[in-house]
């Protein structure tokens, strides 16, 4: 057990962190994937604007779900949600707190895309290049071009080889007013995505201490307990395993006691540690039984003292008698002196 | 316990030093922001001025917040001035204590960034170009008033077709660039000389408050973290109990008792130990509230006991 505790404090209090550095991975990524992607503003009229838009907002909402699904805790929350009450009441504030700690963490790769495409600039100035304001910027005194035409002239600022409104508005002049426009939007976002985050962290103290403490053990403690459950199935399964094919084995040989006149071997010792082990669950109904209980109807969270409890069992019974679990069979062995 | 002896001591001598570490991380995410931004001003009269000064304040707000929300102390501070009073007094000087450290190690990325920006110099060219005045360079003397302001606006861009190779610009361009440089500098050298007097007159003012201040805030710190600890140690065992009740009360249902009950001998006793006589879900939680609303008396002196 000292193996177990010492991996679940590790996982404990390194989970935490543990799923900021994913956080922090997957914003790392998205600054990457930004700089690797080639950016192709079609230069189109009506494809700018849906380009531009697409490119700003579609990738977040591709790393928000990445979050979610890359976040261990999703099926713990999903359990949580689904389980029958049984004897356990469900606490919404739990799953609350669960659902936004893991909202928070998976924000942070969709604010930095947002964030890293706004100082950049190219999106919005692919994207809107034809609202660009031309009596202010640029010529007045321009031969009068049907809107069409102007339209067309200005959705291809991005392109600046192919540019030929030269006369209309410079490039650079139409590229620098949009970029500016971008970075302050840029700048803007972050200020107000940290004041969010500022205000969330530094108001909870003030105001609801206590119930984030409650709801922040009993999560931890449905995580532990789920692990721990996984844990001691296993061993028993483990057990489980063993004494049936110890069981087979020794039937084996005592149906070969009859052919070959052996004696049996001795059970080794520490069978009886492993059959304590299985804690009196032996056969797959029983198992099944168990597993299904577990889902359907958890146990209060209230610990007796080691005393049984009297609501169900038959322990009132007294003691049946104990039954070897191995039926022994009868043989006789043949002895023959030739 | 010698693990637990390590890991608080680890704690103990390495929380300033981790809170330090991440304020100089931030300051050098700051000078990498400055440096991968692509700054360009967009030489246009009224955008000049707010693109300029936009730059030079609101990424130090930005650096500021993010060095509060980062530094673990920032909670325990708020924590601390808000709990209810129970049985233990608020100390405000410990109060103060943490509040002047988070400050002064959320203010140093910023001012990081100020003076960075100020040294390089674009900003203020780009804020500052349309309101020099025109009389005092040669190529802007002569150009009607209405234009000037235009040409002026259009210093900070080297590549623009009206400003290459105009060398009025580039007299523009240094003469804001040295005032930049020259409020850098001076800004730097007022910060240090300051930050030198506080640190070396400090001992002269309330030296023996000063010491108590910091003690009571690690040990807030620490306690925290223990706590937090202490509640993880304490979940695990209870779900360790709460699984193997669960199978006991399974096995009492469905009547075998061929193999005799798992005797875990002096294991059920530690851990019945530790878990302090604290067994149902009402008594967590009121164990929970009671630590936020009553923190208990700082003496341990008596036997305590809950």
């Amino acid at each position: 057990m000292d193996k177990f505790r010492m991996i679940f404090q590790f996982f404990q209090s390194n989970q935490e962190s543990f799923m900021n550095g994913i956080c922090g991975i997957m914003a790392l990524a998205s600054t990457q994937m930004y700089s690797a992607f080639d950016f192709n503003c079609p230069c189109l009229p009506r494809y700018n604007l849906a380009y531009g838009l697409g490119i700003l907002l579609v990738p977040p909402f591709i790393l928000f779900l990445l979050g979610f699904v890359l976040n261990n805790n999703i099926s713990m929350l999903a359990e949580e949600w689904r389980r029958p009450q049984g004897q356990r009441g469900k606490d919404p504030a739990v799953l609350r707190y669960m659902f936004c700690s893991m909202a928070q963490r998976a924000m942070i790769a969709p604010a930095v895309w947002v964030s890293v495409t706004l100082l950049d600039g190219k999106c919005i100035t692919c994207a809107f290049c034809t609202s660009v304001p031309v009596e202010t910027l640029g010529n007045g005194s321009h031969p009068r071009l049907s809107q069409g035409e102007i339209q067309r002239v200005l959705a291809r600022i991005p392109c600046k080889e192919i540019y030929n409104g030269q006369e209309l508005i410079a490039n650079e002049v139409a590229v620098r007013y949009l970029r500016c426009i971008s970075q302050a939007l840029g700048w803007c976002f972050v200020l107000l995505m940290t004041t969010l985050a500022f205000l969330v962290r530094s108001l909870r103290p003030c105001f609801s201490q206590a119930a984030f403490l409650k709801s922040r053990y009993w999560s931890h403690y449905i995580d532990i307990e789920r692990k721990l459950f996984d844990e001691t199935c296993a061993e028993h399964a483990r057990s489980f395993a063993k004494v049936c094919i110890q069981q087979f084995f020794e039937g084996m040989s005592t149906d070969l006691v009859a052919a070959r006149c052996h004696l049996p071997r001795k059970a080794p010792v520490d069978t009886g540690e492993a059959a304590e082990k299985l804690l009196g669950i032996t056969d797959r109904g029983t198992m099944n039984m168990v597993l299904k209980s577990w889902h359907r109807c958890k146990p209060p969270l209230h610990l007796h003292p080691p005393a049984p409890p009297t609501e169900n069992g038959w322990a009132g019974e007294g003691q049946p008698p104990t039954h070897p679990s191995v039926p022994r069979r009868e043989t006789a062995a043949y002895y023959s002196s030739v | 316990m010698d693990r637990f002896r390590m890991i608080f001591q680890y704690f103990q001598s390495n929380s300033e030093s981790v809170m330090n570490g991440i304020c100089g991380l931030l300051a050098l995410a700051g000078v990498k922001m400055y440096t991968s931004f692509d700054f360009s001003c967009p030489c246009l009269p009224q955008y000049n001025v707010a693109y300029g000064l936009g730059i030079m304040f609101i990424p130090p707000i930005i650096l500021f917040l993010c060095g509060l929300i980062l530094n673990r102390q920032s909670l325990l501070m708020l924590e601390e001035w808000r709990r209810p009073q129970g049985c233990r007094k608020k100390d405000q000087a410990v109060i103060r204590y943490m509040c002047s450290s988070i400050m002064q190690r959320a203010m140093v990325a910023p001012v990081v960034w100020i003076v960075v920006t100020l040294l390089d110099g674009k900003c203020l060219i780009c804020a500052f170009s349309s309101s020099m005045d025109p009389e005092k360079f040669v190529g802007f003397a002569n150009v009607s008033s209405v234009q000037v302001q235009q040409l002026l606006a259009k210093v900070p861009c080297k590549d623009d077709e009206l400003m290459r190779n105009n060398l009025s610009r580039q007299a523009v361009s240094r003469y804001l660039r040295c005032w930049s440089q020259a409020l850098g500098w001076s800004i730097l050298l007022i910060l240090i000389i300051a930050a030198f007097l506080a640190r070396w007159l400090r001992p002269c003012f309330n030296q023996a408050t000063l010491l108590q201040a910091r003690h009571w805030s690690n040990y807030i710190d620490i306690e925290q973290k223990i706590f937090e600890e202490t509640c993880c140690e304490h979940s695990r065992l209870f779900a360790h109990k709460c699984i193997l009740h669960f199978f006991e009360s399974m096995r009492q249902e469905i009547k075998l008792h061929s193999f005799s009950l798992p005797r875990e001998g002096e294991g059920a006793e530690r851990e019945e130990d530790l878990l302090r006589g604290i067994t149902d879900q009402d008594q967590v939680d009121k164990l929970l509230k009671t630590w936020y609303y009553e923190k208990p008396p700082l003496n341990v002196s008596q036997a305590t006991h809950r």
